[in-house]
This record gives C-alpha cells, sequence and structure tokens, in this order.
C-alpha cells in the first residue's frame, strides 16, 4: 500500500468537506446569559480601580484626625486646647528625647 | 450603518453587555466550524464555543484593537480548542480492526486502484477523523491547521503562540507519526 498517497487521498478528503458553520437556535442568548459578572481587568486598571477607592477612606481618616486634634483636651487641660499650642506640644514631643538626653549630662 | 465591532467592543466595556449579543452573531459560524474540527461530539462542540465566548467577554480589556477583532477571537478559539483537545486526549491506540463496512470498502478500492479512490466518500472522512484522534493534541492541531485548513507556518504561529521553527518541527512530527497510524492501519488490515 503506497502511505504517502493514502494519507494525501484522507487529507484532501478532509478539506473538501468542511464542518458545517451551523449556530444552534437561540445560542447568543445562552452566551449571554452564561457570561460572568464582570469582565476581567488589566492589572494597571485593577491597580487604578484599587486606588481610587482607598482614596475615600483615606481622605475620611485624615478630616477624622483633624478634626480630633483640633478638639481634643491637652495633657492636664480640661478644656479644649488652644489652636497655638498644637506646633509647641508637636516639637516638645519630638525633642523629648534630646532634651532627657541633655537632662541626664548634667 | 451598522456599528464597528470596535463600537461595540467599547460598549461592552462601559458596562453594556448587550452589545456582545452582536458579535456573538456575527463570529459564531466560523467559531462552531472550528470547534467542529476539534470535537466530534455535537454537545462537546457547544461547549466548546461556550468556553471560547465567556473567555472573549472576560478578557476584552485586553483586546488593544492593534488587529481586527476577529484575529484576536481565532487565536483564543484556536488556544481553547487546544486546551480541549489536551483535556480530551484520549490515551487509547484504538484498533483498526474496528473500521466500518464502508471504510473498509473504501480502503479495498485504495489498495486496488489508488488513483480511483474517491476523495468525497464519506468512507473517507470518517477515516480521516480516526486518524486525527489518534494524534496527540499538538500534532493534531497542527495537521489540521497546516494540512486541512491550508495555513500558513506564520499564520499557524500567530495562532497557537508557538514559534515557527516549533510549528515546522510539530509539522514534520505529525507527519510522520501520521504515516506510522497509517502503516498500523495497513498492516491490521492486510497482514
Amino acid at each position: 500500500m503506497n502511505h504517502k498517497l493514502l494519507q494525501e487521498k484522507l487529507l484532501a478528503a478532509a478539506r473538501a468537506h468542511p464542518p458545517s458553520d451551523r449556530v444552534p437556535y437561540a445560542f447568543e442568548k445562552r452566551v449571554l446569559a452564561c457570561l460572568p459578572t464582570q469582565t476581567a481587568m488589566d492589572p494597571l486598571t485593577l491597580w487604578v480601580t484599587a486606588l481610587w477607592r482607598a482614596a475615600l477612606p483615606c481622605v475620611a481618616i485624615m478630616v477624622l484626625f483633624f478634626v480630633w486634634t483640633r478638639t481634643s483636651p491637652g495633657p492636664g487641660e480640661s478644656a479644649p486646647a488652644p489652636v497655638a499650642n498644637l506646633g509647641s506640644d508637636l516639637e516638645t514631643t519630638l525633642l523629648a528625647s534630646v532634651s532627657f538626653e541633655n537632662e541626664l549630662s548634667w | 450603518m451598522e456599528p464597528a465591532d470596535e463600537d461595540r467592543i467599547a460598549a461592552v466595556l462601559a458596562g453594556d453587555t448587550a452589545s456582545f449579543e452582536p458579535l456573538v452573531q456575527k463570529y459564531s459560524p466560523r467559531i462552531f466550524a472550528m470547534a467542529r474540527r476539534y470535537a466530534r461530539r455535537e454537545d462537546e462542540v457547544e461547549d466548546v464555543v461556550q468556553e471560547i465566548w465567556s473567555k472573549a467577554y472576560q478578557r476584552l480589556a485586553g483586546f488593544r484593537g492593534e488587529a481586527p477583532f476577529e484575529h484576536w477571537l481565532m487565536r483564543l478559539a484556536v488556544r481553547t480548542c487546544y486546551d480541549f483537545l489536551r483535556r480530551h486526549q484520549r490515551n487509547r491506540e484504538s484498533s483498526f480492526t474496528e473500521l466500518t463496512e464502508a471504510e473498509n470498502e473504501w480502503l479495498d478500492r485504495f489498495v486496488a486502484a489508488p488513483a480511483e479512490a474517491p476523495e468525497d466518500a464519506d468512507a473517507a472522512r470518517q477515516l480521516v477523523q480516526r486518524i486525527l484522534d489518534e494524534l496527540s493534541p499538538d500534532a493534531r492541531l497542527v495537521i489540521t491547521l497546516l494540512e486541512i485548513e491550508e495555513r500558513s507556518v506564520k499564520e499557524i504561529s500567530r495562532l497557537t503562540g508557538w514559534s515557527p521553527t516549533l510549528v515546522k518541527v510539530r509539522a514534520f512530527r505529525a507527519r510522520a507519526k501520521m504515516k506510522g497510524i497509517l502503516a498500523k492501519l495497513a498492516r491490521d488490515k492486510y497482514l
């Protein structure tokens, strides 16, 4: 048997009869009904979306802290601390370790 | 005038899922024809096509519009069909003693007068299908694309994601494997 010729004949038979392109009735409806709820996004879009979503809570936290620092009373004060004290309080806190070392050197 | 594919894709990405339906209607015939080359049962064909459209919808944001949508979709379809073949790989060597009467007759006619064996016979088509079923997924894919659909190596490379060299190597091996199957067929039947 000539295998090469047989192979050619069989491939020619397959070429001569392409499969049907018939689409079942209402197939597009079935496709649409089974679609996943969301399209997959590329990583960049995903990252940008996540950043935008995180922005609102971050702003809210910032506002809350701002309000809290403005309204909370300072140490040993019963009334709300004056705004002018906020800067000096921060300075005292930051320089606390340096002042402490200076005291020890005496 | 009908909206272009790109407009419909933009609408789908903006959240209008209904705009996906005309795309499904337009390209489903080609996708069904392709899926029927790899899946035999009609329910399997429908599942493969469903999977292709599902993936197309999920990955639509990745379509950058540099090539026509059809090319992008066909690439996705070929790769999904390849995945289907790998999932349904039949690890059995079918015996050619199971040939139908029509297939046996066709082979007898071929042996008696090779040039006169008709290429349009159903038996020849069934025989090809039987031989393709014996091939590994990559061999079957490359034989189908290269020898049956008569696509170029470059085109197959684009569709499958394989390098042109890999396509040629796999085509060479697939042809050799096919010859081996035919030799086995001859041995089983005539020796």
